[in-house]
């Protein structure tokens, strides 16, 4: 399904820009990055999950032939106050700093304590085994509930609770407490004729992306800092940077290389700033890549969390009362998304009597960060599975209970304001009226192996936030289309593909290109789902701003009035003149015109984008393995400007939903020891573990973007852990309600029951 | 990490020279596909990798039905699961070898380094002393043979001295009447480090019934793990249901299994019943074809 021929470009399937030099490996990932006279850059990293750091000797490291400077968090400077970084609102950028470097102590197994630059890489991996450094071992707390607990070791001597605005009087794990509320559920679960309530545990989980972190930074003598980033946002390394160096952000510059997936956890820096103090030391550019070790140990990755939730219906199906409780781990330092989660927990879904309780806690792991719809898809799980029990006791059909109960228009929401127009009910109905759904499931597998169908629903809101991009029309007629927007998922496309709509030219006629910080205005980061929605504003505005420019010129060289100059598609036309953009370019070349623009835009967007999975298990009852045999996800994409990106976006979130559902999770040690720190043993799933994924794309536009667009990256990674928890249970009967949903956890389950 | 010697010998003789030179410090290189890893990892001290692939009887593979398979201790997994009279003669080792890692380890990933590496979940051993196969040592004080069941000591030890390789494997001529097969179990189907392995052969008289049959285990004990016991439990009788349940069972009750991030110690311990049951059915249809 795709748009109906309203647009000359949008909804087509264009070549993507960048696609040559990837398949053709001529793209320049981070770790591509070569200048001249450049020194190599690596991480000490602590062993210990909680540790003091009572000395850190350097001299023999820096004795080693080839080593250049060594540092570590003595050689930060002192930070204080918070700066923007992307969805997450702002960070305190002290916590952020030790983050990048420990200063005093070592909050998590892998946490940098030093770093060495050096003529080469092995050097600089030699050396870090010549760096002395002296800990106080404390005890870890690496359990979100333990790390609540009134005598848990303290994380953070500082760290109040923050309970609406008042603080606690002493030293807490717990960041945040917050709350959402409305209506009376009391009474609401008084009404109710079912109640359930349950319990459910998370593992952190990584975004999992294919390209270690990686950059290269240049620290001049003229105090000219040029950092090369594999980022999700170039300024927001650029005002991380400015912090955490201290460093006024007018002689920062950040440029952004090509991104090997994010997912969110490329918005923090872990390794720029390093890399800028070890190459103002050594006066040389420094680079540094992490390892797949390094990656999973030390960025990333999302809460691992407890959650209760508690839902009430009538006998009817109709929801009465909904209550959630949830504890996210935020890793070494605070901020879990917890709110987001808050907000999604019973998303889609009309409730009048709702509390919700969340807490930010902080614990002996990595410090978390946004993973595709942050704290969405363990809350959801949480509701979509309880709401699939109180069908079946009720004897509802399961997407029934969803279409009945569906969020519309004007309903409230956690932290609000009320919806505008979504498309929840949509994307039942389309599920309901899917091939999937609507073919017989075969109970009976291979070698006896048992079948199961599930379904679930889920939210992620859009984010708006700032664009900025500059257009300049070419002699010959094309355009050249600079963005701030760093590209981690078509965008470039998408971006130009919207310009080309606005502005009355074909795709091709479009160059779009990334550019670093100081050749365009600001942009927020890629992420939130917003870039294709907010940038594609910002295009929308560009494109007009540049006819409005192009007819002032034209009134002049063709002297007539402006207003009487129309526009139809690329040809422009008044009182017997008419030219297309085309002829337009070189008369403007002739007589020395020059047609650019730069606009800066922040788009107002209040919706959201939503979707329905359905899957089929097959369930080994003898081994407790899982496998997916059929899998469909249904979203709304407001307006699908691209749809084979569309449909990758949906396709990339179910698999990553697939792997998080089966078998992605951190092994802790008592001690705090991450035991699969290795992509053996992290078990993302492989292409043999996900069958090929079809996919549904529902239009319902976005009524507060000028071609309909809901942002679609993130919301597709919301249902499936739901949805296959829901589909072994109707393999298997077993309700099971702790990820990752192992074969031995499958075994022990079918076991005891 | 350091810069590392590599040496490329083209006889038996050679090779043995550079070991008794260098001693541990010197490790044969197959396809390094465990080497080149450990090393990068710092996980193994490694001064110089003598490179096997140049030593003429590391890469022979030769079948002759009286004498049955020679494997040359380099030879790589992709070269044995195509070799026409592997497939027809040793379908376990086809399980095994087309198994490992994927397509691209495969072409390079040896089943000699399968072995000396040592791993207790490696997946070509139990189905090597499934076979009965038996290995050709040699070092400064000449050669010798090891029944592959013996030749693992613990993890990453076996029983070559600072001064031996292996120069090849000998799988002997299949009877009439026998099967093997090697299944694994693994959380996602495919690169994965074997939660359990199960590798058996049968082998059945004109009547039916079991003259031999053997089971060896992965990854349930610090090395592979040979469980005659639960083979010998199934010779003079027919393979029933029933009995392979019971030679199930037995490898089931010998397994010692740890728990830890690839599997608990219970689930290890079930799956080799099922493991094992499963491929003793499969080994008898290959048998009875
Ligand atoms: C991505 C990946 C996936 C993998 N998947 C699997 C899997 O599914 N199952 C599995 O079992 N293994 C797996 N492995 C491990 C490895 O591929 C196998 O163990 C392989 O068979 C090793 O063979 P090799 O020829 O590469 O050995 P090498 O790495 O060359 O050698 C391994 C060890 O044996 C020694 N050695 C080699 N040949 C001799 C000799 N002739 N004499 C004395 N010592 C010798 C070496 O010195 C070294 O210590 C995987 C590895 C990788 C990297």
């Amino acid at each position: 399904m795709t748009t109906e021929t309203k647009y000359r470009v949008i909804g087509t399937r264009p070549v993507r820009p960048d696609g040559v030099d990837k398949v053709t490996g001529r793209a320049i990932y981070g770790a591509d990055v070569v200048l001249p006279r450049m020194a190599h850059g690596k991480v000490l990293r602590s062993p210990h999950a909680h540790a003091r750091i009572l000395s850190v000797d350097t001299t023999q490291a820096e004795a080693l032939a080839g080593v250049l400077a060594v540092i570590c968090g003595r050689d930060m400077p002192a930070v204080s106050g918070m700066a923007a970084a992307g969805e997450g609102g702002d960070m305190n950028m002290r916590y952020a700093s030790n983050n990048v470097m420990a200063h005093d102590k070592a909050l998590y197994e892998g946490h940098a304590v030093a770093a060495v630059v050096a003529t080469s890489p092995h050097i600089a991996k030699e050396a870090l085994k010549l760096i002395k450094v002296e800990y106080e071992v404390l005890p870890p707390v690496i359990d979100v509930r333990k790390a609540m607990e009134p005598n848990a070791p303290i994380l953070l001597e500082d760290l109040r609770t923050d309970t609406g605005g008042v603080k606690s009087e002493t030293a807490s794990n717990i960041a945040a407490h917050l709350i959402a509320e409305e209506g009376d559920i009391e009474k609401g679960f008084a009404d109710a004729a079912v109640v359930v309530e349950r319990e459910f545990t998370f593992q952190t989980v990584h975004q999992g992306y294919i390209e270690p972190h990686a950059c290269a930074a240049e620290w001049r003598a003229d105090g000219q800092i040029t950092v090369w980033a594999s980022t999700q946002g170039s300024f927001a390394v650029r005002q991380q940077c400015a912090a955490i160096l201290q460093h006024p952000i007018g002689q920062l510059k950040v440029i952004p290389t090509e991104i090997g997936g994010g997912f969110g956890g490329k918005i923090p820096v872990y390794l720029e700033p390093i890399a800028a103090v070890l190459s103002r030391k050594a006066q040389r550019p420094v680079r540094m890549v992490m390892d797949r070790t390094e990656v999973l140990m030390a960025t990333g990755p999302t809460p691992g969390a407890y959650i209760k939730v508690k839902m009430g219906a009538d006998k009817n199906g109709n929801i009465t009362a909904a209550q959630g409780y949830l504890a996210y781990e935020a890793g070494a330092y605070p901020d879990s998304f917890i709110g987001a989660g808050m907000t999604c927990l019973f998303a889609p879904y009309n409730l009048k009597n709702v509390r919700i309780d969340g807490f930010d806690v902080v614990v002996n792991k990595p410090s978390s960060t946004a993973y595709r719809a942050p704290g969405a898809p363990i809350a959801e799980f949480a509701s979509e599975t309880v709401l699939d029990e109180i069908a079946e006791t009720l004897g509802i059909d399961r997407l029934a209970i969803r279409a009945q109960n569906s969020a519309k228009e004007g309903d409230w929401r956690p932290f609000g304001p009320p919806y505008t127009r979504i498309g929840h009910q949509e994307c039942v109905a389309a599920a309901q009226a899917s091939a999937h759904w609507n073919t017989p499931l075969v109970r009976e597998g291979k070698d006896g192996k048992k079948r199961g169908r599930g379904v679930a629903s889920g939210y992620w809101g859009n984010w708006d936030g700032i664009s900025s991009c500059i257009g300049r029309l070419n002699p010959n007629g094309t355009v050249s289309l600079l963005e701030g927007s760093t590209d981690i998922g078509g965008s470039r496309a998408s971006i130009a593909m919207q310009f080309a709509e606005a502005f009355g030219v074909t795709y091709e006629q479009v160059h779009p290109a990334v550019v670093d910080t100081d050749t365009v205005d600001y942009n927020d980061v890629t992420g939130g789902s917003r870039t294709t929605f907010g940038t594609g504003y910002a295009v929308y505005k560009l494109a007009k701003k540049m006819q409005g420019e192009i007819v002032g010129q034209l009134a002049g060289l063709w002297d007539v009035p402006a207003e009487s100059i129309t526009i139809d598609g690329s040809s422009y036309s008044s009182n017997g003149h008419s030219a297309t953009i085309t002829q337009l370019a070189k008369l403007f070349e002739e007589n020395g015109i020059h047609i650019n623009a730069s606009i800066t835009a922040k788009g107002s967007n209040l919706s959201g984008a939503f979707a329905t999975h359905i899957v089929d298990v097959e369930v080994d009852e003898e081994t407790g393995k899982v496998d997916i045999v059929r899998y469909t996800a249904i979203q709304d994409a407001g307006t699908a400007i691209h749809p084979s990106y569309v449909e990758g976006q949906m396709q990339g979130g179910v698999a990553q939903g697939i792997g998080w559902a089966l078998s992605e999770g951190y092994v802790y040690d008592s001690e705090g020891h991450l035991k699969n720190a290795t992509l053996l043993d992290y078990r993302m799933p492989t292409s043999l573990d996900v069958p090929p994924i079809e996919t549904i794309i529902v239009e319902v536009p976005n009524p507060t973007h000028p071609y309909g667009v809901r942002g679609v990256g993130e919301v597709p990674i919301v249902p499936p852990c739901a949805a296959i928890a829901n589909a072994i249970h109707d393999a298997t009967g077993l309700r099971l309600r702790d990820l990752p949903m192992s074969p031995s956890r499958v075994w022990e389950a079918l076991e005891k029951q | 990490m350091r810069a590392i010697q590599y040496a490329a010998p083209r006889s038996l003789g050679d090779a043995v020279a550079i070991l008794q030179e260098r001693g541990n410090k010197a490790r044969i290189l197959a396809g390094g596909t465990d080497l080149i890893v450990q090393v990068g990892e710092d996980a193994r001290d490694v001064d110089v990798m003598v490179d096997g692939k140049h030593i003429p009887e590391l890469m022979e593979l030769s079948f002759d039905p009286e004498k049955g398979l020679t494997l040359g201790a380099a030879v790589p997994c992709y070269r044995i699961y195509e070799h026409p009279e592997i497939k027809k003669h040793y379908p376990g080792l086809v399980d095994s070898t087309s198994i490992i890692g994927g397509t691209g380890i495969q072409g390079r990933a040896s089943v000699g380094g399968n072995l000396c590496n040592s791993g207790p979940a490696a997946d070509s051993i139990p189905t090597l002393i499934a076979y009965g196969a038996t290995v050709r040592i040699v070092g400064a004080n000449g050669e010798r043979t090891v029944p592959v069941e013996n030749f693992c000591t613990a993890p990453g030890r076996n029983v070559l001295a600072a001064d031996e390789l292996l120069i090849s494997i000998h799988l002997p001529a299949p009877s009439a009447h026998s099967g093997a097969c090697y299944l694994r179990f693994i959380p996602r189907n495919e690169m994965d480090i074997a939660v359990v392995g199960a590798g058996v052969s049968i082998t059945l008289d004109d009547n039916g019934i079991v003259t031999a049959a053997r089971v060896a285990l992965a990854a349930v004990a610090p090395t592979p793990l040979f469980v005659p016991e639960a083979g010998d439990s199934l010779v003079g009788k027919a393979p029933t249901e029933e009995a392979i349940a019971a030679a199930a069972e037995i490898a089931k009750n010998t397994a010692r299994p740890i728990s830890d991030m690839r599997g608990t110690a219970e689930h290890r311990k079930h799956l080799v019943g099922v493991l094992t049951r499963r491929a003793l059915h499969r080994a008898l249809e290959r048998a009875r074809a």
